[in-house]
């Protein structure tokens, strides 16, 4: 029978967890069609792909290899369509992360196949079906993928990651295959002066807007942000007035989000802020406004002034933890 | 330099989307279609290279209905100088056969660069660009913030996450544009009435179906009523313990 593979991400040689993600709708996928779960990896020299076994692959193809410590879209693609090539596959499975969403197009139309972009969940029913939130958020698709192989996005923090224990059989593939120069070559990430999680992939969200007054203010998001683990978000009238960057930016033109717990603060939930927040599980919100649309989304929400109901939040929160 | 940009007739952002009667696509009744926003940072960019460039040509091609006429307009009065329509009644969920259509129109263009949207605001499929590339064996890169061209070669920055990818590149190539590449121009009433007198050539897209069909097409899951907890801060301990034993979050 015809397996599936996930295509995983690492950092720094370390696997992400949206690689778990994709790890885990591969198994369900992939029982539900009777074949194989497989895992491909690219990444540097000596990086660690043990844990694969953990979410239920029973095989790993890993490319190990200096030349891949950083994402270069030619080589990656180039390896991840021949993989697929060289195997009898249903489905590829790929994060839908900002090297994701570059990387399964590129292998969908080396492969001359279907692809279905960020989708929160993947089944079988006769054929692949998955769902896609689309209009930012405003409807979802329930597609009936009909050829095969397809690849399929898959969107962070859509899955729970769950443990189904395989002895993994890893297979070192060299990077070299194929001579094709790269075109385009990834020279570096720069680094922000602060290492922040991601908005996309942070568990929880601490979300700032207007309300804020100035960028100064910010420092009461990010205590509460650090307070809960959770990454520093912004609404784009923040973004726009500069005091926070683009890549926190959440809703239609900045990121979506789903994490599990998800703070507005000072935002009024304009629709395209709700956009990228639709699939957040639980929202909190905090404005003065009772009347602001947030509250209309929000699972828990205090009507007041923030700068007295925040820090006092932080400080709640901090001795709850060590209580 | 000749400059492709792929651009796309999307539902305004501001648009109420209400599913039609089939089930399976939005009732388009009252509904503003507008050119794609992340289009416009692509058109905008085209032409502030042409006009660093001092000469140059920028084409918009849009695989659409008839109405996409009107999208291209608003690329033409933006200052773009000539457009074509690959006309399409119907584009599907699969992203290929758009992208199929877009690279048979541009392979022999002599394109020294093409730009896209990062994504298309309907579909959110963030795909086309970066197939259109595979398909005409160009570099890439996609969801560009910054674009630097010169002699025959380019650099762009991407925003990943915790970072920003530098990414160089020989021309041609495919590049997607993502919000803070620019800021694009509104057109001005002399470039919508020079956009009239530009040459728009329409022609039949030949559109293959796609291997992806539509099931359905739903409204989001309301999201039950949650409840206000309280005033001011006070209200923080039912909160948090809210979030502790109810939610579960914390
Ligand atoms: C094409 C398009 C795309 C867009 N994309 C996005 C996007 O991706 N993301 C996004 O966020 N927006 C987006 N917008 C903008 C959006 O329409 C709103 O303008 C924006 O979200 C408003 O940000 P805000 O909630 O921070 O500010 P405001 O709407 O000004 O709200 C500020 C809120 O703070 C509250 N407040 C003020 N003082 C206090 C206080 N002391 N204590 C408590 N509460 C207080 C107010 O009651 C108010 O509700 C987009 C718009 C367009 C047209
Ligand atoms: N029908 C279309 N016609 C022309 N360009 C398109 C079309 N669909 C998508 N594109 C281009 O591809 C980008 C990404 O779209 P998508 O992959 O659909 O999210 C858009 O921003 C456009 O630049």
């Amino acid at each position: 029978m015809a397996g599936v593979i996930a295509v995983l991400e690492q950092r720094d040689g370390v696997l992400k967890r949206v690689s778990h993600e994709a790890l885990t709708a591969a198994r369900s996928l992939a029982d539900a069609l009777g074949g194989e779960a497989h895992a491909l990896i690219m990444g540097p020299a000596g990086m660690d792909a043990g844990e694969v076994g953990t979410y239920g692959a029973e095989k790993a193809f890993v490319t190990a290899d200096d030349a891949l410590t950083l994402y270069q879209a030619d080589h990656y693609a180039h390896i991840a369509a021949g993989r697929v090539q060289a195997g009898d596959y249903a489905a590829v499975i790929v994060p839908a992360t900002a090297l994701g969403k570059d990387l399964a197009p590129r292998i969908a139309a080396k492969l001359a196949c279907p692809l279905a972009s960020d989708v929160t969940s993947v089944t079988h029913d006769g054929a692949i079906v998955v769902t896609r939130p689309v209009y930012a958020g405003k409807a979802n698709y329930t597609l009936k993928i009909t050829a095969q192989p397809c690849v399929i996005s898959l969107r962070p923090n859509a899955v729970m990651p769950a443990e189904a224990k395989r002895d993994a059989a890893l297979e070192q593939v060299p990077a070299a295959g194929g001579d094709k120069a790269a075109t385009a070559r990834t020279l570096a990430v720069k680094q922000p002066e602060r290492a922040a999680q991601d908005v996309a992939e942070a568990s929880v969200v601490v979300a700032g807007g207007r309300g804020l007054k100035d960028a100064e203010s910010f420092k009461l998001i990010e205590d509460l942000a650090e307070a809960v683990g959770g990454a520093v978000g912004a609404s784009r009238a923040v973004v726009d007035a500069g005091w926070r960057s683009h890549a926190e930016q959440v809703g239609q033109t900045g990121k979506v989000v789903s994490p599990n717990l998800y703070f507005a603060i000072g935002i009024s939930g304009a629709i395209q802020h709700l956009a990228g927040i639709r699939t957040a599980k639980t929202i909190v919100a905090i404005n003065k406004d009772p009347d602001a649309p947030i509250f209309k989304v929000a699972d828990y929400g205090i009507v007041g002034d923030l700068f007295a109901i925040v820090p006092r939040l932080t400080e709640e929160i901090n001795r709850a933890k060590e209580g | 330099m000749k400059i492709a940009v792929c651009i796309k007739r999307v539902p305004d952002s501001e648009a109420r989307i209400k599913v039609g009667a089939d089930g399976k696509s939005i009732d388009e009744s009252g509904v503003k279609f507008v050119l794609n926003p992340y289009d416009e940072y692509a058109v905008e960019e085209a032409l502030r290279l042409k006009e660093a460039a001092g000469a140059g040509d920028v084409v918009v091609v849009c695989v659409g209905p008839e109405a996409a006429q009107e999208t291209i307009r608003t690329a033409l009065a933006m200052g773009a100088d000539t457009g074509v329509l690959l006309r399409a009644n119907a584009v599907g969920l699969d992203p290929l056969p758009v992208a199929q259509a877009l690279a048979a129109e541009l392979k022999d263009g002599g394109y020294d660069l093409v730009l896209c949207g990062k994504m298309a605001i309907d579909d959110s499929s963030h795909s086309v660009g970066p197939m259109v590339a595979e398909l005409l064996g160009l570099p890439c890169v996609s969801a560009a913030t910054h674009l630097e061209i010169a002699d025959g070669a380019g650099k762009a920055e991407r925003e990943v996450e915790g970072g920003v990818e530098v990414v160089e590149f020989a021309l041609p190539a495919v590049i997607t544009a993502d919000k803070g590449l620019n800021e694009p121009r509104y057109p001005a009433l002399r470039g919508i009435m020079m956009a009239k007198k530009k040459p728009l050539e329409t022609k039949d897209a030949a559109l293959e179906a796609g291997d992806i069909e539509v099931v359905n097409l739903t409204p989001p899951a309301e999201r039950k009523a949650g409840r206000i907890v309280g005033e001011g801060p006070d209200a923080v301990p039912a909160l948090v313990e809210a979030l502790r034993n109810e939610a579960k979050v914390l």
